[in-house]
């Protein structure tokens, strides 16, 4: 268990220096970033000026350690927009990203997870059908695009719900809902093909054989085995989740970490756009890494690994 | 049949959705102390019987019987919900594949105990307690320290140990055995079935084993019922089986067998050409013609049952 | 039987989708009935035939520039196919390499892809292709390349698995003893047994190039103006749409209606090439 832990947390620390060297590189792709920040009408002085008091005039490895550097001790660097630490501008949005991320992690949990099961208990009946349709449906629908309708639905012709924005919790209804809609379909998927395979087993034939009643066959023999690779795809649901706010948070005007990254890339803000891509791959790693723990929990298999 | 009869078979008919008839009328009894062996190749039905005798049979196969009895109560007639109490505490099974026939997820003593608390009642402590006394009787070795561990932590021979141990929680009457020494070491397989034989003397249990090897049914049996295609072909004692087999596939079985002594290095060991055909509804006459050195025109009509002896029954147009 | 009927039908419904579409695309000079770039300031936003107002010269109508819907909307399948299609070669290409080498030497080969993927995986996917595109400049290829780089990860993970499963069948174990050489084991022996296993994965890629570039040029940073990308075309007729809904409704059902197909037929491929259920 502890070299397990060891192992992954390695791991996690190589993937996350990887993903340093991406993010820096992915802001100096532009060629001359000190143009792109001073805009087209700047003169060559004003870029002159720009490129000194940034430090884009020292080496490339030089500004890459001094970023590595100051990232591990939680400096983000500044907006050139905000003209405040990136840690800040992310600290003050993450709660609006969160809540919508997790809410629509539940929201897809509790649909998916009942729906999987009953569409593996009744493989090939109408209720499975049903299920694997919705599944379908989910796929292919264009996030962005459902959002419109539902806005043009519930914003606009029933008025139930605000189109934009999040003053109260209703707003945080229709895009957990949309975000929702993006993870159901592969948490179904799973969840049915893993309980087919548990169903079909011959520990869950020995759990008939003892007698034991369907509710503890199916919900603890059963979904206890199903349920590994669901949590794993939790996590990276979740990480999709909140990197996939982007265009959600676009949509519906909420400001959250995704809005801010989409307004920063928008403007050239490359410092906040690096931090952010840095930011969510650390919640990332950091997701999966939990899960895997979670799952040594739960398979007595792994903890031995 | 006599009242110490623990399990009744009349005429068992199972169906699978995809149109093939896997077993076609079998009938068999087992009566308290006695271990019954059903015989014959993979494919012939024999596990089928056991898993529609306990109500197991995967989904898209039907089952129909005159009568499946458990101590004189139709089983048939009972509801899913019935049959769930029985399974476990009255009549328990163990199962081929130790391997994989219990839940990795939890540990031995959680999946022991379970059937006392399910079928009893009376708790954690004393389910656990019980358990570890099973373990030891079964021959495993601190029992006290397995109930803590993972599957994954035993070996096969123990883990067959294990579930045979869990089959006993609720001291059931009636011990289904689906191969249950097949995936084992030779070595193994030999201590399990003394293991079974030694808790049947102590027990009382009645056994219907199914096997395909017919050593295990000369150690342990008192009733063997030979399966071919779906049917019960011959049925005898023990003793009255080996010594006179009388239907031509039981023959041609024990043709298989190598006894030491008898046979010659330059021989080739004895087979049985082609396979079990699989029974489509509406089949007529005897399923072995296609195999059998006797086939004659008259095999392709309803075979006779025949009577050797008292209690030796065979489905052949030969008469003995 | 009706579950194979049904299978059976929902895999030639889905191949029937594709292959309009890709027909359209290729036809698209011949078939469309305005010059889809023209505008025209004097019919803006004409509904289209099957409602009030309708013009038969417009059956999907016009959009706020009065340019026709049906023909941006045929030369949009153009846009779709080609990023779906230029996005999967690129994509299977890299994927396959790192995941037949990872597979088939495994050691520290195989630690290595697998330290690729596990990167790969972490960084988030449309914020970085939206920086990329935003920072390099918007074009077409540009978001063909960007999309290819990126979505390489589940070609990579399926070849990996599927060729360790081929590594140590008897024939690859024979054309080893027999001395064939590394690389014409991979190509001969191993890849022509894991292409069924990439063909599902390209339908799923294929479906998630085509709408992560709708949701790029929705946010203005994909496909440039005045391409009629589907994705392009719903962000531009977004703000009529409270007045108009169908200037939305048109271009996202054949987003919708284009995935729905090539998921489809992915599901059924899966099912005729007996695939891993969950590749």
């Amino acid at each position: 268990m502890i070299s397990l832990l060891l192992r992954r947390l390695a791991l996690a620390l190589m993937v996350t220096l990887t993903v340093l060297t991406i993010s820096f590189a992915l802001t100096r792709l532009s060629g001359d970033i000190a143009v792109s920040i001073a805009g087209p009408a700047a003169s060559a002085e004003d870029v002159a000026i720009i490129r000194k008091t940034y430090g884009f005039d020292r080496p490339l490895p030089v500004q890459f350690v001094d970023w590595v550097r100051s990232a591990a001790s939680g400096d983000l660097g500044r907006s050139y927009l905000y003209r405040q630490p990136v840690s800040e501008l992310i600290r003050d949005r993450l709660p609006t990203t969160l809540k919508l991320g997790v809410s629509a992690l539940l929201l897809a949990l509790f649909t998916a997870l009942p729906l999987g099961i009953l569409a593996a208990m009744r493989e090939g009946s109408l209720v499975d059908r049903g299920v694997m349709l919705v599944a379908l449906v989910g796929q292919a629908m264009p996030g962005f695009w459902l959002a419109l309708l539902l806005i043009i639905q519930f914003g606009l012709n029933l008025q139930w719900l605000p189109i934009a924005g999040a003053e109260d919790w209703t707003g945080y209804v229709l895009p957990a809902i949309v975000l929702a809609f993006s993870a159901i379909p592969a948490l179904m998927r799973l969840t049915r093909s893993g309980m087919i395979d548990a169903l079909s087993s011959d520990y869950v034939r020995t759990a008939r054989a003892k007698g034991l009643s369907r509710a503890s066959i199916v919900l603890k023999h059963a979904a206890r085995n199903a349920a590994m690779p669901v949590v794993a795809i939790s996590a990276v649901q979740l990480g999709a989740l909140l990197g996939g706010s982007i265009v959600i948070e676009a949509v519906f005007a909420l400001h959250g970490v995704g809005y801010l990254a989409w307004e920063s890339i928008s403007k050239n803000d490359f410092p906040v756009v690096q931090a952010v891509v840095l930011f969510l791959a650390v919640i990332y790693i950091a997701l999966t890494l939990i899960a895997d723990l979670f799952n040594a929990v739960l398979d007595p298999r792994l903890r031995a690994a | 049949m006599t009242p110490e009869t623990v399990l009744e078979v009349r005429d068992l008919r199972v169906r699978f959705g995809t149109g093939v008839d896997a077993v076609r009328g079998v009938s068999l009894g087992v009566r308290a102390g006695e271990t019954h062996c059903l015989v014959g190749e993979s494919g012939c039905g024999k596990s089928v019987t056991a898993l529609a005798v306990m109500g197991l049979l995967a989904r898209g196969a039907t089952r129909n019987a005159a009568l499946v009895a458990f101590r004189g109560t139709d089983m048939m007639a009972l509801s899913e919900r019935e049959m769930a109490r029985l399974r476990g505490d009255k009549i328990a099974m163990i199962f081929q594949e130790p391997m994989t026939s219990l839940n990795p997820a939890f540990t031995i003593g959680s999946q022991m105990a379970e059937v006392l608390e399910r079928h009893r009642g009376g708790g954690r402590r004393r389910a656990l307690d019980r358990a570890a006394g099973l373990l030891g009787r079964v021959g495993v070795s601190a029992p006290g320290m397995r109930l803590a561990q993972y599957p994954h932590q035993l070996s096969g021979g123990l883990r067959q140990r294990v579930m045979i141990a869990m089959a006993l929680m609720c001291e059931p009457e009636l011990l289904i055995a689906d191969e249950p020494t097949t995936a084992l070491d030779v070595t193994v397989q030999a201590q399990i079935l003394r293991l079974l034989v030694e808790l049947q003397r102590d027990l009382g249990l009645a056994i219907l084993l199914i096997t395909h090897d017919l050593g295990v049914v000369a150690r342990v049996a008192h009733r063997v019922s030979v399966m071919y295609a779906g049917e019960v072909v011959e049925s005898a004692a023990v003793d009255e089986l080996f010594a006179a087999p009388s239907h031509p596939y039981t023959r041609a079985l024990l043709a298989c067998v190598p006894v030491p002594g008898t046979v010659r290095r330059d021989q080739p060991l004895g087979s049985i050409p082609g396979t079990v055909p699989r029974m489509r509804p509406g089949f007529v006459g005897c399923a072995f013609r296609a195999r059998c050195r006797y086939a004659m025109d008259v095999c392709a009509e309803a075979v006779p049952e025949r009577l050797r002896a008292p209690g030796h029954r065979y489905l052949c147009q030969l008469a003995a | 039987m009706i579950a194979v009927r049904l299978r059976m039908a929902s895999t030639l419904l889905g191949a029937a989708i594709v292959l309009a579409v890709a027909g359209v695309a290729l036809l698209a000079p011949l078939l469309v009935p305005h010059d889809p770039f023209a505008q025209d300031l004097m019919t803006r936003l004409v509904p289209p035939m099957w409602l009030d107002g309708g013009q038969a010269a417009h059956p999907f109508g016009t959009d706020q520039l009065g340019r026709d819907y049906l023909s941006r909307l045929i030369y949009g399948a153009r846009i779709s196919m080609l990023i779906g299609i230029a996005t999967v070669v690129t994509s299977g290409l890299i994927g396959t390499t790192l995941g037949v080498l990872g597979g088939f030497f495994g050691g520290w080969v195989d630690d290595a892809v697998m330290f690729v993927i596990t990167c790969r995986l972490s960084i988030p996917l449309v914020l970085v292709a939206l920086a990329v595109v935003s920072l390099v400049g918007s074009s077409l290829s540009v978001v063909v390349l960007t999309l290819g780089l990126l979505l390489w990860d589940r070609f990579a993970v399926v070849s990996r698995t599927t060729t360790m499963q081929v590594r140590n069948l008897d024939y690859v174990s024979a054309a080893r003893a027999a001395g064939c050489s590394r690389v014409s084991i991979m190509l001969r022996e191993v890849l022509p047994n894991i292409v069924h296993h990439l063909a599902v994965v390209a339908t799923l890629e294929m479906a998630l190039a085509i709408l992560l570039e709708a949701a790029l040029s929705f946010l203005g940073l994909g496909v440039p103006a005045p391409l009629p990308s589907w994705g392009l075309m719903i962000a531009e007729a977004k703000d009529y749409m409270f007045f108009t809904p169908w200037v939305i409704q048109i271009p996202g059902i054949a987003l919708f209606v284009l995935v729905l197909g090539i998921n489809l037929l992915g599901d059924g491929l899966r099912d005729l090439l007996g695939a891993a259920r969950d590749a």
